[in-house]
């Protein structure tokens, strides 16, 4: 190798892979309620706890939750974090605040934007209700 | 050493698309049809490992959420590996020779219809110089037989009646997938896919999930009528570069099969995960099986080939066989990577 050349220290290789995903039975519910402004989860075959978004198993019985269970705008912030690292393929203007809701009627928490408040405002255990965006707006498809 | 034996093993019926259920609901019926068999209450197993890979699923740990299908409260002891489910199974073996536990849960899983499964796999290879050229996995498989066409270890019409033997062997499987009479003349006739590999030497593209549960002597004497043992496990592998190989061999399989005490006892049968025709060929020689044993009377993976459950279903299918007294002594084996890159060896006794 002659002196100037600099040494190769990196490269990228990038990667493209494509996939046509299936939710599976109890996610696609969770979906298409999305898409009629509903919060849908679903309650343990056994146990009853109610899970959103579910993903078809309770993760405590290992049962089917079978009972699909509209739920509250309405919850409870158990957690939060103030992001203020870009990330390649999260789509949201730098700083924002993600936060752990527990939607009154349910027993797992599910992760939204905290807007239309000041950082400093935001804490634990605060009330917190869903905001839509116009219906026009919606667009099923995921970015 | 420890005695450890398959006390229960199900897996579902493979299809060439599961669109309806997820991973989870996929896993759940699997999972308590093994429990259930296995004799062992599902709070008594006292490790569960699982093998999968997110690439498959299109989403990083998409393991965790299998562990809704098992049930993790109380917390279990619980781990995975990005591997096929028999390497699970491996990992749950130790841990009970370790003393750890007595009785194991391994399951693996996989939707291969999401992706391009022959794309998706070429990932798997070096990330530097091989893996952004994009080798195909059937591509690479017909490198490795046009190495042994030409050494002269086989011919296209040996490829072609392992293919016809594997599907029509399926045809007693009610699990198998692609299954039926083939002339192998008519076969023979067919155009080359990928030369010198034509369809039939192709594996199907397979969805479905596996479940085995292992337990330790006493225990599975307690549980089982039918124990069938794990008399060696071992796993090995080759150089992830193809051109540092020699593609026609598997000195991985020869060495693990030699530690698993393959030639310590005839063996009436052997379960090989071999997805393309001439890889059984291969493996065949590997395991210095003599040319009247039987090989995959399940159909194997030319007849269903779950990526992350063909490897773990070659050992349950061999167990269930054995279980049914239709075998004393089997050889399972289990491969993962580019043209058997990865090898394990099982030997099972009734």
């Amino acid at each position: 190798m002659s002196e100037e050349q600099e040494p190769v220290t990196r490269i990228i290789t990038p990667v493209k892979v494509d996939y046509e995903y299936t939710p599976g039975v109890t996610s696609e519910r969770f979906l298409l309620g999305l898409k009629q402004g509903k919060l849908l989860g679903a309650a343990c075959d056994e146990c009853g706890r109610v899970y959103i978004p579910p993903r078809g198993a309770c993760p405590r019985c290992a049962v089917p939750t079978s009972k699909i269970r509209e739920l509250a705008h309405k919850g409870t912030i158990i957690t939060l974090t103030i992001v203020r690292v870009p990330s390649d393929n999260i789509d949201v203007e730098l700083p924002y605040c993600a936060a752990s809701i527990l939607l009154d009627g349910a027993d797992i928490s599910m992760t939204g934007l905290i807007q239309e408040c000041p950082f400093e405002e935001v804490r634990i255990g605060m009330r917190v209700e869903a905001v839509w965006k116009p219906e026009a707006e919606w667009d099923p498809a995921h970015r | 050493m420890r005695d450890v034996a398959i006390v229960s093993y199900s897996q579902t019926p493979y299809v060439r698309s599961e669109r309806v259920r997820n991973e989870v609901e996929m896993l759940m019926p699997v999972i308590d049809a093994v429990v259930e068999q296995s004799g062992i209450a599902r709070r008594e197993i006292g490790f569960t490992c699982s093998g999968s890979t997110d690439y498959l699923a299109g989403q990083s740990f998409s393991f965790v959420m299998a562990v809704d299908a098992v049930g993790a409260w109380p917390p279990i002891k619980e781990s995975h590996v990005e591997m096929d489910g028999a390497w699970a199974l491996y990992e749950a073996w130790v841990k009970i020779q370790c003393g750890e536990v007595d009785s194991a849960l391994a399951f693996s899983f996989g939707r291969s219809s999401m992706g391009e499964t022959a794309e998706t796999l070429a990932l798997q290879t070096d990330p530097y110089t091989v893996a952004p050229l994009c080798p195909d996995t059937i591509s690479m498989a017909a490198l490795q037989a046009r190495v042994g066409l030409d050494k002269g270890l086989f011919s296209e019409r040996d490829m072609a009646e392992v293919a016809a033997r594997c599907r029509r062997a399926a045809k007693d499987n009610p699990e198998a997938q692609l299954k039926g009479d083939f002339d192998v003349d008519k076969l023979l006739a067919e155009p080359y896919l990928v030369s010198p590999l034509r369809k039939h030497d192709c594996p199907p593209i397979s969805d479905g999930a596996a479940a085995i549960v292992i337990a330790a002597g006493d225990l599975a004497k307690q549980v089982s009528k039918k124990p069938v043992w794990i008399r060696g496990i071992d796993h090995r592998l080759d150089s992830h570069q193809l051109g540092s190989r020699d593609l026609s061999l598997s000195p991985s399989t020869e060495l693990a099969g030699k530690k698993a005490g393959v030639a310590q006892g005839p063996i009436d049968f052997a379960e090989l995960h071999a997805p393309f025709s001439h890889q059984e060929l291969i493996l065949r020689r590997a395991l210095g099986l003599a040319d009247d044993v039987l090989v995959n009377p399940s159909g194997g993976p030319l007849a269903a080939n779950p990526i992350m459950s063909a490897g773990l279903a070659r050992i349950g299918e061999a167990s269930r066989r054995i279980a049914a007294g239709k075998g004393q002594r089997a050889v399972a084996h289990a491969t993962s990577g580019p043209c058997l890159q990865q090898n394990l060896v099982c030997v099972l006794e009734g």
